[in-house]
């Protein structure tokens, strides 16, 4: 399907060009991871919307469908999972959702508008973990099982990211912080000075 | 006001100067990344990609020749900002000066403010065309005479001498911005300035370096729920209370310092509703808006996104007054231009002395002017091959479909290395200054 087709491309491109700036002179630019991850949002849910349809028509006669062929592009999506919450750590609202929304009324994760691919082995369906939406009990686990389960090793995990955001802000709020926020002075003069101007 | 006229009418634009080295072979350090005249004109600054400063400086028109303007020559060169080191994050902080602001006049000495990503820089700019001479107690090279040698008083007194500029750094306020620095403008009063990164803007006084005030932030507590940053902002020409601020999300916020000291609260909010019928991909890239800018008056702002350039009365938060086409024809093209990256390319735009034409920049050196009274638009080239002196341009023409005419380009020949991102109108004369990947031509209307 063309669309699908496009929207494959582009969510690739969209993860390379991640990649690319990561290394980037001077930084990860924030506008530009911002709506980089947006297009690749959109580019995702698009495909994975089509995908969905496309699987409705074959559901009809209720065979046993081989995702092999998909599964090339769910490694690039899940990488691109890894990569928009590790590197990017952005998740805007999809404004495509409204014209994607999926009928599936029997889930409740649907209100979310992530798109769901699901594995058939008969008539049972397995959830596919790795494109849940974010609201499913065991989201921490967002890595994937099975043979292309390791990350890349130039991505650092989620948890050092975090640590660095954190550790940014000790670092910043001690010394060397110059950036005093008129709010903050009166609500924390009985906090240490250091707190006293955080910008944050 | 000279020089009413603007892209349509009788204006004619011709070529002046261009700066800069000829051949193609760009070094990265000389790709200019801001331009600005002073508040009078005379000066003209330059920042470029390896954090140095160029100031022009036009010549005073000659007697002889009363009808020509003065032309622009180099005043002043330094080194403004070098690149740094972040050792916590481990990330380079480029050198490369984002933002030129001049300082209104108060005194011999002229002032601006340089600003990379994370630092900002006031300059004195200051002449020196005298000397003291004839000291008493040391020759003229500095060295001290033998004192047994010295039988008389004399007392040293000024000689002109070769005139010479000098550059000093007078404050540097720096370690404000977690993110990296996209604007700064000079409060109306002059005592104060903002800068503004991704998701904060900072007021500063002129005068003080250790400390800054946050009057807005639009950090969320998860960063994962982040959807739109700040993309410019300035502060309002004359009222010294009000400024804006433009995001990624194609909004402009006008903020009131008076209304509270954390301006996260807008007073009004400018934003246009969204064509369903232009929806793709690449919607939100192209409505992130790269540049405000208040009209001289102060009546209205000016916002550039990517394919258009819209007019906004402050007064009507709706919609905008006037909207005009920059490059239509690439609307198309938009998924070749965000594989070749040029979809995130930021132009700046800008209004003439009396607020009656506005201009920016395009791809190919193209640079559009659009006269709001006239309600006519020309497209003009910066090249080499339309510069000889007082040369009158050519008016440009892309073909957008269909059989090309005679001296059309079609859009699929563009060149779209060639973009001009940084132009400038002089504030009272019909003189401008486009700089294009590492040239600055500065063209003049015919007199």
């Amino acid at each position: 399907m063309d669309v699908s087709a496009e929207a494959k491309r582009i969510m690739a491109v969209s993860i390379s060009k991640l990649y690319a700036s990561r290394a980037q002179r001077g930084g990860m630019r924030l506008h530009r991871s911002l709506l980089l991850s947006v297009v690749m949002r959109s580019a995702r849910d698009l495909y994975h919307s089509a995908c969905l349809a496309k699987e409705r028509e074959e559901l009809g006669t209720a065979h046993l469908v081989q995702v092999t062929p998909e599964e090339g592009a769910m490694d690039t999506t899940a990488s691109g999972e890894q990569v928009e919450v590790e590197v990017s750590q952005v998740e805007p609202e999809s404004p495509l959702t409204p014209t994607i929304q999926e009928p599936m009324s029997s889930d409740s994760d649907a209100a979310q508008g992530a798109c769901k691919t699901r594995t058939f082995i008969g008539k049972e369906t397995v959830e596919d973990k790795e494109n849940r939406s974010p609201v499913s009990p065991d989201r921490h686990s967002r890595k994937r099982r099975g043979k292309a389960s390791v990350a890349p090793d130039f991505l650092p995990s989620k948890r050092a990211r975090l640590s660095l955001e954190l550790g940014e802000e000790r670092v910043l709020r001690t010394g060397r912080r110059t950036c005093c926020r008129a709010g903050d002075a009166f609500t924390t003069l009985s906090l240490n000075s250091n707190r006293a101007i955080a910008a944050f | 006001m000279a020089g009413a006229g603007g892209g349509g009418n009788d204006v004619q634009w011709c070529f002046s100067q261009v700066k800069g080295a000829i051949d193609d072979d760009v070094a990265e350090a000389d790709i200019i990344s801001t331009v600005e005249f002073n508040h009078s004109g005379e000066l003209l600054a330059t920042g470029d990609k390896g954090g140095r400063v160029v100031i022009f400086q036009q010549e005073l028109e000659s007697k002889n020749q009363p009808q020509c303007r003065g032309e622009y020559n180099v005043y002043s060169t330094f080194q403004s900002h070098e690149p740094e080191f972040d050792y916590l994050k481990s990330l380079e902080i480029e050198e490369k000066i984002n933002k030129i602001r001049w300082l209104p006049q108060k005194n011999a000495a002229q002032f601006l403010l340089s600003t990379n990503d994370k630092t900002i820089k006031l300059w004195k700019i200051s002449e020196r065309d005298k000397r003291p001479e004839g000291y008493n107690l040391k020759e003229e090279d500095g060295r001290y005479r033998d004192p047994t040698t010295v039988t008389t008083l004399r007392v040293p007194v000024f000689q002109p001498m070769d005139l010479m500029v000098e550059a000093s750094p007078r404050r540097v306020f720096a370690n404000a911005h977690t993110y990296h620095i996209n604007s700064i403008s000079v409060n109306s009063d002059c005592e104060t300035y903002l800068s503004a990164d991704d998701l904060r803007i900072n007021l500063w006084n002129l005068e003080i370096t250790d400390r800054s005030f946050n009057i807005v932030d639009i950090k969320p507590v998860n960063m994962e729920e982040l959807t739109e940053v700040i993309t410019a902002a300035e502060f309002h020409p004359n009222q010294c209370n009000t400024f804006v601020y433009s995001s990624s999300k194609g909004t402009i916020r006008l903020c009131d310092m008076r209304a509270s000291a954390l301006c996260d609260q807008h007073s009004k909010l400018f934003e246009e509703p969204e064509d369903p019928s232009n929806r793709s991909f690449f919607s939100e890239i192209i409505s992130s808006i790269s540049d405000v800018k208040f009209s001289h008056s102060g009546r209205y702002m000016m916002t550039r996104d990517y394919l258009s350039v819209k007019i906004w009365d402050l007064n009507m938060e709706s919609r905008p007054v006037e909207t005009y086409q920059v490059h239509e024809y690439l609307r198309s093209k938009l998924c070749s231009l965000y594989e070749n990256d040029c979809i995130f390319d930021k132009f700046e735009c800008c209004w003439n002395g009396n607020d009656s034409v506005v201009m920016t920049g395009s791809y190919n050196n193209f640079f559009r002017m659009f006269d709001r009274g006239y309600r006519q638009d020309v497209t003009l080239e910066a090249s080499r091959e339309s510069s000889k002196p007082r040369s009158v341009l050519k008016p440009r023409k892309v073909c957008t479909g269909g059989k090309r005419k005679k001296d059309e380009i079609s859009v699929d020949s563009l060149d779209f290395n060639k973009k001009i991102l940084h132009t400038a109108w002089h504030p009272q004369d019909n003189i401008i200054a486009v700089a294009t990947t590492n040239n600055l031509y500065i063209f003049q209307d015919k007199l």
